[in-house]
């Protein structure tokens, strides 16, 4: 779909800002100041994902203060466009770079090479470089508790699941909300249906309804807008925010929300480019790091509910919960991880399979 | 399939066609007379924007509808002004319209961010909607009803009024208009408007109706949707209703098939059907004639300098 963002006059003034870069000459050890800045894909307006991250990035201007001067370019599509943004943003003279999508990391690895005194880290991506580091949130941790309460609230045993665009970061949380939601009813199933968008309120309306209308009761999406919950609301379902606390959108359908804090990663991020001790990271931090909070649950959620959902958030914050221990078997029913055996990290990030109980 | 959801899956496809169907008329109207608006997108998201903040402020979802027209239809005369008066290029004028109705709209919203309103309501009293049938028949947003109303008096305007006649001959022939005595610049002046107006309309029905909330490029480029759809019904009334509930269908049925669980096809293909059956349907259409063009208004995108 054609889309014009403000990017396009963003171009001229970081080609200024470019200019007057130049004359910043790299220091290996430590900075007075750090020019940090960031790529959304979404709007920061969008009150979801690129929202999460924009709160970040002030959660960085309040704690470091003028020690840090940041910047940032929203709507930025996945792929070429995002290597041209990139590459201004790089010239004019910033420290480091955060790429927060998906579809920014072959983007970003490229301009990564070609300025290797430019910092750059990864959002949700696989690869790295060596000024290129990764940081994620385990965002299925609170998929897996989205997954207890759709399962224990669901008459009809079907959830209905508005996604994105099927990368590993996406299957990883169908499958965890899936694997949850059969611990509680081994009948469950999950409807999936492909928007293949991060941001597109009406389409995400329109497939939420097409869920609903197809037989299902609960309505989680992996997309960014709050168009779905409304959806769900109307109809009178259940459903859950995305990246930040929804409520105020459907007080009746929003049972709780993963709510994303990149706040204090970029603080530790660039207080390492202050002090010189920056390194690419591989970061994943997951509930016990509190880089994934559940928004406080839905007054109206039934207290059983309640104590179930709260005693998955506990036991994964001791460490003593991952939804992904085996027996796991895949859509055909074939046992893919044995009793006992927990995915590992390394597979979970190119994950590429379904498990059982996943329509798509 | 059981009635019920058939009934969902139409009242899906009034939905998703009613707001593209109404920018489109407002456009058609514009392109009659010779002015090609690229700005519907920019137009659109003003306004949605506006209809949101007038619901918020007074509590009134109809309120926000009128003044999301008179927002827009505002937003155009700035179009008309440096496109009519001045002269300006139509093309870039259009796409600076909706560059700048992104910005502002984005800019007025940031304080409305977040949060929700009622939506406009039914026009008919539920009642009358519970039974699914019936439901089909009266159970839309007022909306949905408006867009056809406006459609049949759009088709009734440039067919079978005078002036309708006088708008399409402006439309073809500027010069010669001009000659025995019409006023160019002041019916393009009101056919933007008239667009203008429309594109704020079918804005606000994504802002009050399909999801009552404000959020940056809340439209997602259903603008330029609109203004395929001109061209894809070869400036005709009646086919732009078919197209824009071909549209319509065609969105709503990509989802529903996924929502089914109807795996053969990959979902990609899926998202590309409605930009296949443009490519059919114009297809089509320029293989029946000579030339799809010659359905253009003739002096459409073309400035009106009078001479004498």
């Amino acid at each position: 779909m054609f889309q014009i963002t403000r990017r396009r006059l963003l171009t001229g003034t970081a080609s200024l800002a470019a200019l007057s870069g130049l004359g910043v000459a790299a220091r290996a050890q430590g900075k007075d100041k750090v020019k940090a800045a960031f790529i959304y894909v979404g709007p920061v307006g969008d009150y979801g994902y690129s929202f999460a991250h924009d709160q970040g990035r002030k959660f960085l201007e309040e704690k470091l203060g003028d020690k840090v001067e940041t910047s940032f370019v929203e709507s930025v599509a996945e792929g070429p466009d995002a290597e041209r943004v990139l590459r201004q943003l790089a010239q004019a003279g910033n420290d480091i770079i955060f790429a927060t999508s998906f579809g920014f990391m072959n983007p970003t690895l490229k301009v990564a090479k070609q300025f290797p005194n430019v910092k750059f880290e990864h959002a949700t991506g696989y690869q790295t470089a060596p000024n290129m580091g990764i940081y994620n949130s385990r965002f299925y941790e609170g998929r897996a508790v989205l997954g207890t309460i759709a399962a224990m609230m669901s008459k009809t045993g079907k959830g209905g699941y508005v996604a994105s665009f099927p990368i590993p970061e996406v299957v990883m949380g169908i499958n965890a909300f899936t694997l949850a939601a059969r611990k509680i009813n081994p009948k469950f199933e999950t409807q999936v249906v492909w928007v293949n968008s991060w941001y597109d309120p009406a389409k995400e309306a329109d497939a939420a309804k097409a869920l609903l209308d197809q037989g299902a009761d609960v309505i989680t999406q992996h997309t960014d807008s709050p168009a779905p919950l409304q959806a769900a609301e109307q109809r009178g379902a259940i459903a859950f925010g995305q990246a930040w606390d929804m409520q105020s959108f459907a007080p009746n359908a929003h049972m709780t929300a993963i709510v994303d804090h990149w706040g204090p990663h970029y603080v530790q991020s660039v207080q390492a480019v202050l002090d010189g001790t920056w390194k690419p990271g591989d970061v994943w931090g997951g509930m016990k790091e509190d880089f994934v909070e559940m928004s406080p649950f839905n007054p109206k959620m039934p207290e059983d509910v309640k104590a179930a959902a709260q005693k998955i958030v506990d036991e994964t914050k001791a460490g003593t919960y991952s939804v992904f221990t085996g027996p796991i078997n895949d859509q055909s029913g074939t046992e893919k991880i044995a009793a006992g055996q927990v995915i590992p990290d390394a597979d979970l990030l190119k994950m590429n399979w379904y498990v059982e109980g996943v329509k798509s | 399939m059981t009635t019920t959801l058939l009934i969902s899956i139409l009242m899906s496809v009034a939905g998703a066609a009613t707001p593209l169907l109404i920018a489109a008329l407002g456009e058609l109207v514009a392109e009659k007379s010779g002015v090609l608006n690229l700005g519907v997108e920019g137009m659109m998201l003003i306004g949605a924007v506006t209809a949101f903040a007038v619901a918020v402020t007074t509590g009134s979802p109809v309120l926000g509808c009128i003044a999301a027209m008179a927002a827009a239809a505002a937003s155009s005369l700035i179009f008309g002004y440096l496109t009519l008066s001045l002269t300006a290029n139509q093309v870039a004028t259009g796409l600076a319209l909706t560059i700048f109705g992104t910005g502002v709209s984005a800019l007025a919203g940031a304080p409305y961010v977040g949060i929700t309103t009622q939506t406009l309501g039914l026009l008919f009293p539920p009642s009358l909607a519970t039974d699914p049938i019936w439901r089909l028949v009266f159970g839309h947003s007022p909306l949905v009803y408006i867009g056809l109303l406006l459609t049949l008096g759009v088709w009734w305007f440039l067919k079978h009024s005078r002036a309708g006649l006088i708008l399409r001959a402006i439309g073809e022939s500027d010069m010669a208009a001009h000659s025995i005595g019409y006023p160019v610049l002041t019916v393009r002046y009101l056919a933007v408007l008239f667009g203008g107006a429309m594109a704020g309309l079918a804005g606000s029905y994504y802002s009050l109706v399909l999801t009552p909330m404000w959020a940056e490029r809340l439209t997602a480029g259903r603008g330029w949707i609109a203004i395929a759809l001109v061209v894809f019904a070869s400036w005709r009334t009646g086919r732009l209703v078919l197209g824009a509930y071909l549209f319509g269908a065609v969105i709503t049925l990509e989802l529903q098939a996924k929502a089914a669980g109807f795996s053969f096809f990959a979902p990609e293909f899926l998202s590309s059907l409605p930009y296949l059956a443009t490519i059919v349907v114009l297809a089509l259409i320029s293989a029946g004639r000579r030339n799809a063009r010659l359905a253009a208004p003739a002096c459409l995108g073309r400035p009106f300098r009078a001479t004498a």
